[in-house]
């Protein structure tokens, strides 16, 4: 295993440390390093750059198994490693579903194999995300891969009183509910956001009611049996003010946004490319002005990518007829310090809670997260916010190219990344 | 012009040039011999991938009436995954050397989709996407209504259209909204709150829920048609509350103002959204918007098809 | 730039167009005049009240719009249709005349002879035109002339007529610079 001298950078708080790492570990912090191995470590330089923990990624498609021929757990961690992430959370909607210990170990194995981030698997709620009966909770609690985020995400926990049972099951062993917070029967056949937009585009509408429901009902439940939930990708003003309140009364929920809501409005439909097609939808302008202040004072715990690769001729073919979902790993560090960073809303310490300590926090992850201290696992990324680059998805390491965000300029490039003392990507 | 996808895509002249060309086309369509040489050697595809026969034979008459060779393909997509289909019969029509493919489809969006993509080089027609639009049917619509109203001379202005019934699910009511707008009419929406679309009071209109208050004000009340399958979706109790509140009868007829027209955009459901001797009065218009369909068709398609196509063009020269 | 006819040029051309076209027919029981848009119809309209002047009668006056038998319209933008009015007569047995403001490669002719194909069954067909330049490519010859203007093909002539350019005067341009 080399060492490395991470040299020039400064930390999230803007002080500028050079790091010695040798065995996966941050062995010396400084303005100069003074190990007497360090004749022999591997020079990074990170000068003009900051050098944050590793971003945390708790809501990520890796496809596999089922649709290897749209990301494996493999490509999907290069993909991670390449937008600064040290640590993915692979959701349960894989064939076979992941319900059972036996294929949420082999997701974990395959992550290890893969050896570029750590790949936390998140069990399904319920048996083949159908809805009806709980899945073997306990047993993938207790597998190799020490479950603690379940989520059937993908598909609502509609049934209130399925939604209550799993949140008092969880609480054995301090898990969480990541709720896909969406009402079945108000936005069957739904396109996108219904509004202005949808009626004039013909496109059935998903109102923001059939998200806000849900998240207020699971909220009270969550207050009732004194359990942990957590809102998947909120999109809505309205969910924004649900989860402040609930959060104001005490209540243990957590919510996460994904990088394309706070950039993007129903606006992009006009086109009809289904690129743009996402569940949840993308939501108007006033939605977004909502989210990035809800992630800016708090009320959004964490940004979370909901990486969801889909092949070409799930997008390349008519709106109705196309899946929904974008990929997202590579892009969100860059969309974050857009939205965030650079609009002055939030400090790179606020970045690096959203990105990594927070989310780390939620799912339990215990080596991820931490604060690049002496002894901490490796686990960081550099990245220079100065530089800029083009997205081009033909460039990407996911096995997708359904990026929304093709032929942007954007903000920060990751220059590197390194998981356990490895450099994963740079 | 290059597509017609929208009727967003009109201005005001270019919306009159379509009108008016039509009214040539139209005395082509009256003499005996119906045929001109105009688009003589110049191929056109009806693609239908969703049923509509009176809309893909108004389609066909207009192309041969032209002196176009017409091909007409027909499929339900629903058995293949319609979005390769969709890709890979454009690339076909274009290996084929269509000039213009006219497509409906249940997929709204899927014209544009169609002739945004690089699959095919050929002007693109919309005839219907899925809830989206359907601009020719707005075009004949507003041709008919200035044949018997405003004086002949295309402005519209002044006038206040009544358009009923399922505005939600109706590519012809968000088509006509906007090009009867455009000409300078007043639309007024007649339906129950259910049947119209969240977002609109962005449109430009005005809204009733009380079709006996409107009758006798406007100068065309255009009736849709009701799907009785809506009833399934809650939204309305039954076709006989519906007929009542919002269908036109023999006594709705009479509080019309004189010269008022009823439209249809057809197929109808006589006893639902129209009864039978309303939709054979004289106030009925409805033969001949099927008449005047060809024509506009006539009209797009001599636009589109005609003259050198240059990378910016406009309908007018 | 050169004025090949005045007004006064003008006016009496189609006057004399107007008395032969009587000659030829014999009066005015069986014509029908049809202009051929945009500046023959104002052509067709001014013989027509010569006619009326010289005869004491009303002759049977039209349009004709022939853009839709063209045969160059692949080369050019499309084209507004302009509005074709067949007199109520009709033409099944009529001696039409069509009236154009300058006979070129005769391809206008030839369109309008189609169009009118269309229309009905004409007894005959005769052609007037103001100005004959030559340069024909089709085997089409004018009945009526008003005057006969030999010109190269690098020249171009304008008609201006009072109703639509606001004087009466016909103008021989040279592209190539020398006139």
């Amino acid at each position: 295993m080399s060492n490395y001298l991470i040299k020039g950078g400064a930390l999230a708080d803007g002080s500028k440390r050079d790091l010695y790492i040798a065995d996966g570990l941050i062995v010396e912090k400084g303005s100069a390093i003074t190990h007497p191995a360090i004749a022999s470590a591997i020079v990074i330089d990170a000068s003009n750059s900051l050098v944050l923990p590793g971003f945390v990624d708790l809501h990520t498609h890796l496809r596999e198994p089922g649709r290897e021929d749209t990301e494996t757990v493999l490509s999907g961690s290069r993909s991670g490693a390449a937008g600064g992430f040290t640590a993915l959370s692979a959701m349960a909607n894989t064939s076979p579903v992941a319900d059972t210990a036996g294929v949420v170990e082999q997701v974990f194995r395959l992550g290890q194999e893969a050896g570029l981030c750590d790949v936390f698997p998140i069990g399904a709620v319920t048996q083949g995300l159908l809805g009806k009966s709980l899945s073997e909770i306990g047993a993938m609690a207790q597998s190799a891969a020490r479950v603690r985020v379940f989520s059937d995400d993908g598909n609502c926990v509609a049934d209130p009183m399925v939604m209550r049972r799993a949140l008092e099951y969880i609480k054995q062993f301090d898990g969480v509910i990541a709720q896909h917070a969406q009402d079945p029967d108000l936005t069957q056949g739904a396109q996108m956001n219904e509004g202005i937009v949808s009626s004039r585009l013909g496109l059935r509408g998903w109102p923001a009611v059939a998200e806000e429901a849900i998240i207020a009902r699971d909220v009270l439940l969550a207050d009732h049996v004194q359990s942990r939930i957590h809102i998947c990708h909120l999109t809505t003003a309205g969910g924004v003010e649900i989860v402040r309140w609930a959060k104001a009364r005490g209540i243990q929920v957590t919510a996460e946004v994904t990088p394309h809501h706070l950039l993007l409005t129903d606006d992009e439909a006009i086109s009809y490319n289904p690129v743009y097609k996402v569940n949840p939808p993308l939501r108007t302008q006033a939605d977004v002005m909502a989210l990035r202040e809800g992630l800016a004072d708090g009320t959004i715990d964490i940004v979370s990518t909901d990486h969801a690769p889909h092949p070409t001729e799930s997008k390349e073919c008519e709106w109705q007829e196309a899946a929904f979902g974008m990929i997202g790993l590579e892009t969100a560090f860059s969309i974050v310090q857009a939205t965030m960073i650079d609009s002055g809303l939030m400090t790179w310490t606020d970045l690096v809670n959203r990105m990594s300590i927070a989310p780390a926090k939620i799912g339990k992850y215990e080596k991820q997260g931490l604060d690049l201290m002496v002894g901490s696992p490796a686990n960081l990324t550099i990245v220079n916010p100065s530089l800029s680059w083009r997205v081009d998805r033909d460039l990407v390491k996911s096995r997708s190219r359904n990026t929304p965000f093709h032929g942007l300029e954007l903000p920060g490039v990751v220059i590197a990344t390194m998981f356990n003392g490895n450099v994963t990507h740079g | 012009m290059k597509h017609l996808l929208s009727i967003a895509d009109l201005t005001p002249t270019s919306a009159m040039s379509i009108l008016d060309t039509a009214q040539e086309m139209s005395r082509v369509s009256a003499s005996s011999v119906k045929k001109l040489p105009t688009l003589r050697g110049r191929t056109i595809v009806n693609l239908f991938l969703e049923d509509s026969t009176r809309t893909r034979i108004s389609f066909e008459a207009a192309a041969k009436r032209l002196s176009a060779d017409v091909i007409n393909f027909s499929a339900k997509g629903s058995s293949v995954s319609k979005g390769e289909s969709l890709k890979d019969t454009a690339q076909t029509l274009q290996a084929m050397g269509a000039d213009a493919v006219i497509i409906r489809h249940s997929a709204s969006g899927a014209a544009q989709w169609l002739a945004d993509s690089e699959w095919m080089s050929g002007s693109v027609i919309n005839a219907g996407d899925g809830t989206h639009e359907h601009p020719t049917q707005a075009l004949l619509d507003a041709f008919t209504i200035r044949k018997h109203l405003g004086g002949g001379t295309g402005d519209l202005r002044g006038l206040q259209v009544a358009i009923v019934g399922d505005i939600l699910h109706s590519r012809v009511a968000r088509s006509n909204v906007q090009l009867l707008t455009l000409l300078g009419a007043q639309v007024i929406l007649v339906a129950p709150p259910t049947l119209l679309p969240v977002g609109v009071e962005s449109w430009p209109v005005q809204i009733s829920y009380d079709l006996d208050a409107v009758l006798p004000i406007v100068d065309a009340v255009m009736m849709l048609r009701v799907q009785l399958e809506r009833m399934n979706d809650f939204f309305f109790p039954n076709p006989r509350e519906y007929s009542h509140f919002f269908g036109l009868n023999r006594d709705r007829l009479r509080t019309l103002k004189s010269g008022a027209i009823i439209m249809h955009p057809g197929p109808m459901n006589r006893g639902l959204e129209i009864t039978a001797d309303c939709a054979d009065s004289a106030r009925s218009v409805i033969v001949e918007q099927v008449t005047n369909g060809v024509s506009v068709r006539m009209a797009v398609l001599y636009l589109l098809l005609a003259g050198l196509q240059e990378e910016e063009p406009s309908v007018n020269s | 730039m050169s004025v090949a006819l005045p007004a006064a040029d003008i006016t009496r051309a189609l006057m004399r167009i107007s008395h032969e076209i009587l000659e030829r027919n014999s009066g005015s029981q069986s014509l029908v005049l049809l202009g051929i848009p945009t500046r023959g119809v104002h052509l067709a309209q001014r013989i027509a009240s010569n006619i009326a002047t010289i005869e004491s009668a009303t002759v049977p006056l039209g349009t004709l719009d022939i853009t839709l038998h063209r045969d160059d319209l692949r080369m050019q933008p499309p084209r507004a249709l302009m509005p074709t009015n067949i007199p109520s007569v009709g033409i099944d047995g009529r001696d039409v005349v069509l009236i154009d403001d300058v006979l070129f490669s005769g391809r206008t002719i030839r369109a309008a002879l189609d169009a009118l194909g269309e229309i009905g069954r004409p007894k005959s067909v005769q052609l007037a035109v103001l100005v004959d330049r030559g340069h024909r490519q089709l085997p089409i010859r004018p009945d009526f002339v008003g005057k006969n203007l030999p010109t190269s093909l690098t020249q171009s002539i304008k008609v201006h007529l009072m109703e639509m350019d606001g004087c009466d005067e016909v103008l021989l341009e040279s592209q190539g610079g020398a006139s």
